[in-house]
């Protein structure tokens, strides 16, 4: 199964979402790759504990 | 209510309130003015303009389809100002051209609604919130490559186990380059489509063998990078192994190339037998091991540029080229090649070829069989500068080319060292012209008669950099320019032995 | 997966669906008391989570006072205020009676309220009738003229809406709600739409049931001439809807958020009617002449029932305009702000859709964990009261619910998980 997956991606034209440096997704626009830049912050605007407490939560 | 007050009625004119509300504020911010509004004229709306002092007899008689200007102003001639303002407003009310806000999702949630082809996601936050983010990719299942470094290695190895389970790739943690279908992923370089598919846990590795194979005119179908420490037993080359299916299955590999540093026995086993269940020709390059039983498929190599040459099926001679090294005459009573490398595995590469003909060498990123650099005395040292020890807080040499100055210029002035060894490393992610900060560097503080500058450039014609020019400006410099990082490291030992 | 994740998200899809299989229908219009039984003499219901005269902001007060002049509590607004300040009335939440009410949102005995039926779930809920602009009892208006309104409200518009409404299947919110949203409605700064296709489908009704024309001509100029009569229907529409979303065990979806001008508070479907509480916010907006930024009361009112179903601030996209109340005001930062709400949302509204948008349905269903992992809190479209008692509404604008109350929520949500 996990084969047939990677595999897939192989064959297909990438589609990018890219989180975190800005220049990776401008260089992969410049090569005509579809990409969407995610504008990220920290989860709970950094405060650990509650970062902590949603990924448990699964978010 | 003090101060002269200005109304001007227009008969059956609409505007929205929100929009009219706006340019209240705006004209009665304006020098001299008390209070202003623009409003429909519906009775509740006079009453309000009439609270605030703000109607005389040609506002009182207005209708609801009435627009009302309504102005108090100090003077007369504030009062009129403000008027002609508010005409101007009112007869341009559109917004200007290109104004428009552009929209960007904040959550890997978001942009996959957005964009629900998607199908990897490039994660370079900083390294305690890669893990969680790369989480989320796999489960809306998205492959993942993760740039982001100090990742913990217990955290690296459930999420790839998890990501196998749904059938993900992970590249990565600390997975600088990759090319995917024809695209460069990070530090990667422009290279043709070939048949030859690289696994790489090694960022410049990738880098220089890719190039190399572009250079012998050949072309690379994929190059799936895993991060450095795949091939860790706590991680068991988990994805290493899945890229090798990848390229096993995809009909556009003939030749795999595997490049790594060397990894403990019992996962080179596993991964060598995985190779070894392939029908197609192998190349493994575990960059400073010793010589180790392969499969019958597979051929061990020792150096960079050979994985690059024996995959593009050359012989040495194929790729020989006339060695510098031997025709320059050092200074008397110099004797030390200093290694000053951006890319982690061309500082590896250098310490083979050194290791190969019996140079010792010294190393903060030593291969098996050198020493640490704090550990001996004596032996040439090579340095890779994009280690933590050189990047805490600062960008990495390939993106920042200053992070390698005080080293370079430390270098000149050291009257033991007979020879600076270098490379550059072009492509996409990296500076914009490396070899001309170079050439500066050595324009700047070269002394006559200073150490002799070997390097290599890392990169291909395609490449935004352009490797050609990359080459004329270090050679304009005086350096003398190798065809690739191993000739670079020959030509440093032909250099010393000839004057040795 | 682990096993709370599987629970939390089995329940979130419940949470949602109910939302989305809810069927508001309007039905009638009758006094509190008989839609409330529990409601009593001197019982006052107000906006937002619990609160005590002592904790009151200015317009509350003038509400307060002003209502009991009209129930008969009171001679006069001093006399009022004393009963008030000595604990003669009693203060409870509209919300802990299937109620809602817009700004000071007071529901008490003998005001009229209108009856949304959601015929899914077979719940009802109610909402006071909307006074129109100017000098209301909602932003804190109490002289004569508001009392005498409301009395108008009570003996004639209230019966006479009624009589129009049972005399038919009621009006169905939903698709109605749908054109308004093509219409540039948002149901909660914007209701013209939704205004002019209410009193379209009334009024062959209201016509046919009346016997009084010159009332029936004041009923029609009163509601035609008041762009934000929907919006009390829009409310009981939202509590309608979100009433049967309540309690399930697992859900981190919000079942309502509401201020009484001194909190705000938000209740969570999986911690039951915990009301999680913190400051209200000042609203960012536009004033009338004469007004500014000192003159305003902190946000106020349980209209963001609205939002709670993913209109009003949510469904920015769909009226540009009101976008102009913060920013630019350019349409494509209308379309934002709604883009912005997906991302605290667990899904989108199908039926609820936005043409300019490329029909996006609105979000719906705030999640408390993608509030606090984003940092984004709810945007909500309100209308800004003066803080002294008995003025009214001095401009309008946008406020962020406090992030405060969803990290709250969030640490007992996790605890009714089981996850610490």
């Amino acid at each position: 199964m996990s084969e047939s997956k990677v595999k897939t991606l192989l064959e297909e034209p990438l589609r990018v979402v890219n989180i975190g440096l800005e220049g990776f997704a401008k260089e992969l626009d410049q090569q005509g790759v579809k990409v969407i830049q995610v504008d990220w912050t920290p989860p709970a605007g950094g405060d650990t504990k509650l970062a902590n407490l949603l990924s448990k939560l699964g978010t | 209510m003090s101060g002269v007050i200005v109304n001007e009625v227009r008969k059956g004119f609409y505007l929205d309130s929100v929009a009219l509300m706006r340019f209240s504020r705006t004209i009665a911010g304006l020098e001299g003015i008390e209070e202003a509004a623009l409003m429909m004229g519906t009775p509740a709306n006079r009453r309000i303009m009439s609270d605030a002092g703000l109607l005389e007899d040609a506002g009182k008689a207005a209708e609801g389809g009435d627009l009302v200007i309504g102005i108090r102003a100090k003077d007369q001639k504030s009062a009129d100002h403000a008027l002609g303002e508010s005409r101007a407003l009112l007869d341009q009310p559109t917004a200007k051209d290109g104004d428009a806000a552009v929209w960007r999702p904040r959550t890997l949630r978001a942009a996959v609604k957005l964009a629900p082809e998607s199908n990897l996601a490039l994660i370079s936050v900083p390294g305690d919130f890669a893990v969680a983010e790369a989480r989320k990719a796999i489960r809306r299942g998205l492959h993942t490559m993760i740039f982001s470094d100090n990742v913990d290695i217990a955290e690296e190895a459930a999420l790839k186990r998890e990501a196998h389970e749904l059938g993900c790739l992970v590249m990565g943690p600390d997975c600088g380059t990759a090319i995917i279908n024809g695209t460069a992923l990070a530090f990667a370089n422009r290279v043709p489509r070939g048949d030859i598919g690289i696994v790489g846990a090694s960022g410049t590795g990738t880098q220089e063998v890719s190039c190399l194979i572009a250079q012998y005119g050949s072309g690379v179908s994929h190059a799936i990078g895993v991060g450095g420490r795949d091939l860790k037993p706590e991680v068991g080359a988990i994805s290493t192994l899945m890229a090798i299916d990848a390229l096993d299955a995809d009909p556009g590999t003939k030749h795999i190339v595997l490049v790594s540093k060397p990894p403990e026995t019992e996962v080179a086993a596993k991964v060598l037998e995985r190779i070894g269940e392939s029908a197609k020709p192998a190349t493994i390059c575990f960059i400073g091991a010793d010589e180790s039983s392969m499969p019958a498929n597979a051929t061990q190599v020792f150096s960079l540029k050979d994985a690059a040459r024996v995959a593009c099926g050359m012989n040495d001679e194929d790729v020989k080229s006339a060695d510098a090294g031997a025709a320059v005459s050092i200074q008397p009573g110099r004797s030390q090649v200093r290694g000053l490398f951006a890319g982690g595995t061309l500082c590896a590469e250098a310490q083979v070829i050194f290791k190969a003909a019996d140079f010792p060498t010294i190393s903060n990123a030593p291969i098996p069989g050198v020493p640490s650099l704090d550990k001996a005395n004596g032996g040439h040292p090579m340095l890779d500068l994009g280690e933590d020890e050189y990047t805490q807080g600062k960008p990495h040499p390939m993106i920042d080319p200053s992070v390698r100055d005080d080293v370079i210029i430390e270098a000149l002035k050291d009257e033991a060292v007979a020879v600076i060894l270098a490379d550059m490393v072009i492509g996409y992610g990296a500076h914009d012209d490396p070899a001309g900060y170079f050439a500066g560097i050595l324009k700047e503080h070269g002394v006559e008669g200073g150490p002799l500058v070997i390097a290599s450039v890392t990169g291909t014609e395609e490449d935004p950099q352009i490797r050609s020019i990359q080459m004329a400006k270090l050679e304009a410099a005086g350096v003398h320019v190798a065809p690739t990082n191993a000739d670079a490291a020959a030509w440093a030992l032909s250099a010393i032995r000839s004057n040795g | 997966m682990k096993a709370e994740m599987k629970v939390i998200e089995d329940a979130n899809r419940e949470a949602l669906k109910r939302m989305l299989s809810g069927d508001p229908v309007l039905v009638d219009v009758i006094p509190a008391m008989e839609a409330i039984t529990e409601l009593k003499e001197r019982m006052i219901l107000h906006a937002g989570p619990p609160i005590g005269w002592d904790g009151l902001c200015g317009p509350m007060r003038g509400a307060i006072t002003g209502i009991a002049v009209f129930e008969g509590w009171a001679p006069d607004l001093e006399v009022a205020e004393k009963l008030a300040a000595d604990g003669a009335f009693d203060f409870h939440p509209n919300h802990h009676f299937d109620a809602v009410g817009p700004m000071t949102g007071l529901t008490t005995l003998s005001q009229p309220v209108m009856v949304v039926e959601n015929r899914t779930f077979g719940n009802r809920a109610y909402c006071a009738l909307n006074e129109g602009l100017g000098k209301v009892m909602r932003f804190g208006g109490n002289d004569d003229e508001v009392l005498d309104r409301l009395r108008w409200l009570r003996d004639v518009l209230g019966p006479a809406m009624s009589k129009a409404l049972r005399s038919g299947d009621g009006i169905s919110l939903k698709s109605l709600v749908a054109r308004g949203l093509t219409m540039g409605d948002e149901m909660h700064q914007r209701n013209v739409a939704c205004s002019g296709l209410t009193l379209r489908a009334m009024s062959p009704a209201l016509a046919s049931t009346s016997t009084d024309t010159e009332a029936l001509s004041d009923i029609l100029s009163f509601i035609g001439g008041n762009d934000q009569f929907f919006l009390n229907i829009a409310m009981a529409m939202g509590k309608a809807i979100m009433d049967p979303v309540r309690g399930i065990e697992g859900s981190s979806l919000v079942t309502a958020m509401s201020r009484n001008g001194t909190d705000f508070g938000i209740r969570v479907s999986g911690t039951g009617d915990k009301w999680f509480t913190a400051p209200v916010e000042m609203p960012e907006g536009l004033y009338f002449p004469g007004f500014t930024e000192a003159d305003a009361n902190p946000d106020m009112g349980d209209s963001t029932i609205v939002e709670t179903i993913g209109l009003g601030g949510f469904a920015m996209g769909a009226a540009p305009a009101v976008a102009g109340f913060v920013g630019a005001g350019t349409a494509s930062e209308a379309a934002n702000f709604t883009r912005t709400m997906g991302e605290i949302t667990l899904g989108e509204n199908p039926e609820w859709t936005i043409p300019a948008l490329d029909y996006l349905g609105v979000p719906t269903g705030i999640d408390i964990r993608l509030v606090v992992e984003t940092g984004l809190s709810p945007t909500i479209n309100t209308g800004i009261a003066h803080k002294e008692p008995g003025v009214g509404q001095v401009g309008a604008g946008v406020v962020r619910a406090p992030m405060a109350c969803f990290e709250q929520a969030l640490h007992a949500f996790a605890q009714s998980v089981g996850v610490s």
